[in-house]
């Protein structure tokens, strides 16, 4: 079998599973959204918060409660991280100073992920375990319940009400993203990824050397970083580090795991509101850019051009033997289609063109299908400016899934849209005018794609990088920690208002003049608009970096 | 009492963090740190160790460097890749190099200790290093014959247009020679220690040269693996250090090769990943059945 057969088959077979789950997964996500029931474990987990799981939340309360939910969380990690020296497990690590520890507790709670650090050689194990992978649970399970509840705002009317974010969140993260974590870790161990709370076992190599074979308990960490498309690794080289993804097969898990939830959350989506077809709709255009745009990284790595590309034969610079050019390709379109930022090669040593996919893929806002939850509400944005673009074009008053959208609803749409360009194009230009750029490994427009793709990456909460920029200084550590923490939580809280605002409209019949957004034109215009939109925003960056570079 | 709303909602989020931290921090980390010990995942979630005669010898999954304490190779073991893994294959510091695809010029300092290589030149120098090793055709396009990136600064008369004033070779220093004595008339100089020839005006030029398309030193040989800790090469790789390994070991080629094989894995259901060759397993095996005199 080819190359090129074999990393088609690679694609097909992802394809082919998301689909095959998509509908069962999809309906049992519905059902722990929606059902009314709670379980016992879960009201002995509310009684312990000090919660009442029958009350409902106004937009504003769901707001505060995820704010002072994340708020908390930033605070506990900072703490954990400058702790870290008197805590059990800590391998007789250092504390994380200020600036570091700053980013790091940011960067988790927003699941981003971005890592200045190695952490092998920066974090024991309690910090990764008890600290980090436990905002890889509740930062998936944050985005999910911010994505419910705006479906609420479509599906409820003439209410105030979108639901409990404390129940919404103690029931993501017990029945779904636990039992699937615990499952996952298991297959993921019998793979050979290591679970265990060792220092490290001093060995001799066969020509006499000494190597430190590094433990810690990744299994259980690596299974949530990328279901809940977080991507932070437990070691400094991610997934590709044999220890987390040690086979070909572990790699094609992960990456079904980091897209499962994405892409089956346009299926609740379409129960909430009443209308599957709605939900097909979105995962249609979903679809359509994740397969552009993994086809396209896939053509641009096997092309291999470039110098150094065509000096090898190859684009295999940071890639493993083991994966090669195309499933390589395969994981860096699927980990910056979602938002999930983990990495089994290093995009920085990809083609220009091949490495620009990446960047393509977080500046469309990880839409396609997105990080969990995330995912969904940024593409139901881009949908109501479709609707809204349609609307204009032929002169009527835009309608989705039944409500009206007016003149609030679009300018929240247009907040939300608005934030992650604003801070990637004003970071890039702060670092260049400040002279941060020279901590860029490379130099000439590869430099700049360095620092574009670090801002894109932290502003669309990613955390995948161009890892040869330094990132460890302070000046990189405030500026990125400032970009995750604005990129995060004031697109939430434009849902969240967008969310209150619909639910409390009237419903709109549909009529003859109602443009149905669940046909193919629909589709074609989301894709469209989408599409247009990121190209008018940064084209001219690209145009500075990769593609100066790549053309 | 009641409490201030925004203070309840605090406690709350407080309150929901703890008992998550020890849900999903404690528990469930160490129940699967315990599932772990378990026979059939134990060896597993340990990491996977090898041992011989007693002795613990590396990571089935991790990469070694086969080379002295020099880092030269040691020509009777079969050579893994590149690696940037601290000084190679080092996993308490996993890296990749992270240069791009048009790392092309060296950074010639006056003190050698900052000179830097780019991707260019070290995928040069390793491919002209193996060829010497193995005894095969180490050229590459955009290679020299001394095994660094054949690039020219192109200085013109008016920067990007105009007729060309002078032509450096830039990543060749004395006492090499130029790889070409002169670019469109114009005779070739070599690079002086500390000049930055690219801010100086000139134009990057790779030169191609007329080494074959497919090179017999192969991808991986030449390249960095992401994690620097590549356990695998190519059966590619392998193939071409068959002769080395069976000569240094008093051995006969079919006899390596059949070693070799035994240690290749195809694609996993016949389309996940590459093939690849198990480079320590392979090593292992032969020092068993041919222990280097």
């Amino acid at each position: 079998m080819s190359t090129t057969t074999a990393g088609v088959i690679f694609v097909l077979s992802l394809a082919a599973a998301l689909a095959a789950v998509h509908r069962p997964f999809g309906d049992y996500l519905y059902r722990v959204v929606s059902g009314t029931r709670h379980l016992k474990i879960e009201r002995g987990l509310y009684r312990l918060v000090g919660v009442n799981p029958a009350t409902e939340q106004s937009w504003g309360v769901y707001a505060r409660a995820v704010l002072a939910f994340s708020a908390v969380s930033v605070l506990f990690l900072y703490a954990f991280l400058r702790l870290q020296h008197h805590l059990w497990l800590s391998l007789g690590l250092d504390p994380v100073v200020t600036h570091e520890a700053w980013n790091t507790a940011v960067s988790f709670v927003t699941n981003t992920n971005w890592q200045w650090y190695s952490g092998e050689s920066t974090l024991g194990h309690l910090v990764q375990m008890s600290g980090l992978a436990v905002q890889n649970f509740v930062s998936a399970a944050v985005g999910i319940a911010v994505a419910v509840a705006l479906v609420r705002g479509f599906a409820r009317s003439r209410t105030g009400e979108l639901g409990n974010f404390w129940v919404d969140l103690t029931r993501i993260t017990v029945r779904v993203l636990l039992p699937i974590s615990v499952l996952g870790a298991v297959v993921l161990m019998l793979g050979g990824v290591v679970q265990n709370l060792s220092a490290g076992t001093e060995i001799t190599t066969l020509t006499g050397g000494s190597q430190t074979i590094t433990g810690g308990p990744v299994a259980s960490q690596e299974v949530i970083k990328e279901l809940g498309t977080n991507g932070g690794g437990f070691y400094n080289v991610n997934s590709a580090h044999p220890f987390e993804n040690p086979t070909t097969w572990t790699n094609w898990l992960e990456i079904f795991l980091l897209l499962v939830i994405p892409f089956s959350l346009p299926r609740v989506f379409g129960r909430m509101v009443g209308q599957v077809r709605q939900g097909y709709a979105i995962v249609a255009v979903m679809a359509i850019l994740a397969l552009a745009s993994i086809t396209l990284t896939n053509v641009f790595e096997l092309s291999g051009h470039g110098t150094v590309p065509q000096a090898v034969g190859a684009a295999m610079e940071g890639k493993e033997a083991r994966f090669d050019v195309s499933n390589s390709a395969t994981f860096a379109a699927a980990t910056t289609l979602t938002s999930t930022g983990a990495v089994n090669s290093f995009h920085d040593s990809y083609t220009s063109l091949g490495g620009m996919m990446p960047m393509v893929n977080m500046m469309f806002g990880e839409v396609a299908p997105g990080g969990v939850g995330a995912g969904l509400y940024g593409l139901l944005v881009l949908a109501l400016i479709t609707v809204f673009v349609a609307g204009l074009m032929v002169g009527r008053t835009p309608e989705y899934v039944g409500k009206k959208i007016g003149a609030r609803e679009i300018q929240f749409a247009s907040l939300y849209f608005l934030v992650t360009p604003v801070l990637v194009l004003i970071g890039t230009a702060a670092a260049f005018a400040t002279g941060n750029n020279s901590t860029a490994l490379n130099v000439g427009p590869h430099g700049l794609s360095e620092v574009l793709y670090a801002f894109t990456s932290a502003s669309n909460n990613n955390g995948s990088a161009f890892a040869g920029i330094t990132v460890s200084t302070p000046w990189w550590n405030t500026a990125l920690g400032l970009c995750m923490l604005l990129g995060r939580f004031l697109p939430i809280i434009f849902v969240l208002a967008l969310a209150g605002s619909l639910a409390r409209q009237h419903p709109v019949p549909a009529s003859e003049g109602t443009l149905p957004t669940h046909r193919p034109l629909f589709v074609g215009m989301v894709v469209g608009v989408t599409v247009i939109l990121v190209a008018l925003t940064f084209l001219p960056a690209l145009a500075l970096g990769p593609l100066a570079e790549g053309l | 009492m009641r409490l201030p709303n925004w203070l309840a909602q605090h406690l709350a989020a407080l309150r929901a963090l703890l008992v998550f931290t020890v849900l999903l921090g404690l528990a469930y980390p160490l129940a699967l740190v315990a599932v772990g010990r378990v026979p059939g995942l134990a060896d597993k979630s340990a990491g996977s160790l090898i041992t011989a005669d007693g002795t613990t010898v590396g990571s089935a999954l991790i990469g070694q460097s086969f080379t002295d304490a020099d880092g030269n190779p040691v020509p009777r073991y079969f050579q893994s890749r590149p690696s940037a893994a601290g000084d190679g294959y080092d996993p308490t510091s996993t890296a990749a190099s992270n240069l791009g695809p048009e790392s092309v010029v060296d950074t010639v300092a006056i003190d050698p200790e900052e000179s830097t290589q780019s991707l260019l030149t070290q995928v040069c120098a390793r491919s002209a290093a193996i060829g010497q090793l193995d005894g095969v055709d180490g050229r590459r396009p955009y290679c020299t014959a001394d095994g660094v990136g054949a690039v020219l600064a192109v200085f013109r008369s008016d920067g990007l247009t105009g007729p060309i004033t002078r032509v450096v070779s830039v990543n060749q220093t004395a006492p090499a020679t130029p790889f070409l004595a002169s670019y469109e008339g114009v005779a070739v100089e070599l690079a002086q220690p500390g000049q930055d020839y690219l801010a100086a005006g000139g134009l990057v030029t790779p030169i191609r040269g007329d080494a074959p398309a497919e090179p017999a030193v192969p991808a991986d040989a030449v390249t960095a693996s992401g994690s620097g800790l590549d356990p695998h090469i190519s059966p590619a790789y392998a193939r071409i250090q068959v002769d080395r390994v069976a000569r240094e070991r008093g051995a006969e080629p079919a006899e390596v090769s059949r070693l070799v094989a035994a240690h290749t894995s195809g694609r996993a259901l016949g389309f996940l990943g590459a093939p690849t060759v198990d480079v320590l397993r392979l090593n292992l095996a032969l020092d068993r059945e041919f222990p280097a005199g």
